[in-house]
């Protein structure tokens, strides 16, 4: 089984590298992008020995006390079975 | 009175943490390792800058969950002082010693250069040899030093005067311009609530003497070294 993990800055945080990503996209000519914000993405590989309800909320733990700091960033677990 | 110097793998401040409290301080300092987890001898200990883990995840993420914190966070609630420096300020707020975040520099460079802090008070163990108001003149030398906070949580900081350090001009006067990273309000450090943990982007420890520029970072370690003195 398999856990992704996408950490974003909350809305209205402060992204700076979102906009210098965004500024480098516009000077490569592309037009009409209003915004980019910068995420992290984990990829967990579980132990089958788990059971998906017990795996949603280890990976829910782990997202909420290592992976993501909630004073500033939200995240979102999608699991792969 | 003994001092205590915490060691991450990648903490790079603590030789000169160490430094200052043996020579200018003229007390017993010894280094902490970080799986270390008996801080019974020690007074105050100072968590230094540096980059501990690489950074990894975030500034401070991962060294918040090595042993020695579980220690820091004991040694903090009996009331005994702990002083963060710029890694250790961040390292404090992802262990919740202290509220708030410190994110990404608002023009995104590492910034490394000499700035204005104003003391916006005395009533700390870390500035009671401070007048409120004074200016000292600290470098500052990191990527993520831009504070964040709720509404909130500013508010109680504004209210509890545990905003103990503020980004200003040359002259003490508090502007956006003086503000080097975008932090909220100013904030170049705070203390927590009992107000015997201090968290600090500047680096006080790189300005004790004048040979390096500046020596006003001299009477923050004797601010805490009178304060443990009284505390004897």
């Amino acid at each position: 089984m398999k856990a992704k993990v996408y950490v974003n800055l909350k809305a209205g945080v402060l992204d700076p590298q979102g906009k210098a990503i965004q500024h480098s996209v516009e000077l490569l000519g592309f037009s009409g992008i209003a915004d980019i914000r910068q995420g992290k993405y984990f990829e967990i590989a579980l132990d089958n020995s788990l059971d998906q309800t017990n795996a949603r909320a280890s990976v829910e733990k782990i997202a909420r006390e290592v992976l993501s700091n909630p004073i500033i960033e939200d995240y979102r677990v999608e699991l792969d079975t | 009175m003994k001092f205590g110097v915490i060691v991450f793998p990648g903490s790079n401040c603590d030789h000169d943490a160490y430094h200052v409290i043996s020579k200018h301080v003229g007390q017993p300092v010894d280094f902490i390792w970080h799986r270390d987890t008996d801080l019974s001898s020690y007074d105050a200990v100072i968590i230094p800058g540096g980059f501990s883990y690489g950074d990894y995840l975030r500034a401070g993420a991962l060294a918040r969950f090595s042993p020695v914190m579980t220690s820091v966070k004991k040694f903090a609630d009996s009331g005994r002082f702990v002083l963060g420096i710029c890694n250790g300020f961040q390292i404090l707020c992802e262990a919740g010693l202290l509220p708030g975040a410190l994110i990404r520099n608002r023009d995104l460079h590492f910034i490394c250069e000499h700035i204005y802090v104003r003391v916006e008070t005395s009533d700390s163990p870390f500035t009671n040899e401070l007048k409120t108001g004074s200016v000292l003149r600290l470098p500052i030398a990191h990527a993520e030093g831009n504070y964040v906070c709720d509404d909130a949580t500013l508010q109680e900081l504004q209210r509890d005067q545990r905003i103990v350090f503020r980004y200003c001009e040359p002259d003490g006067t508090v502007t956006e311009s003086a503000n080097p990273n975008g932090a909220r309000d100013n904030i170049a450090g705070i203390c927590s609530r009992e107000r015997n943990v201090l968290g600090l982007m500047p680096h006080p420890e790189r300005a004790c003497e004048d040979l390096l520029g500046s020596s006003d970072g001299r009477d923050i370690f004797r601010s805490l070294a009178a304060t443990l003195a009284a505390a004897v």
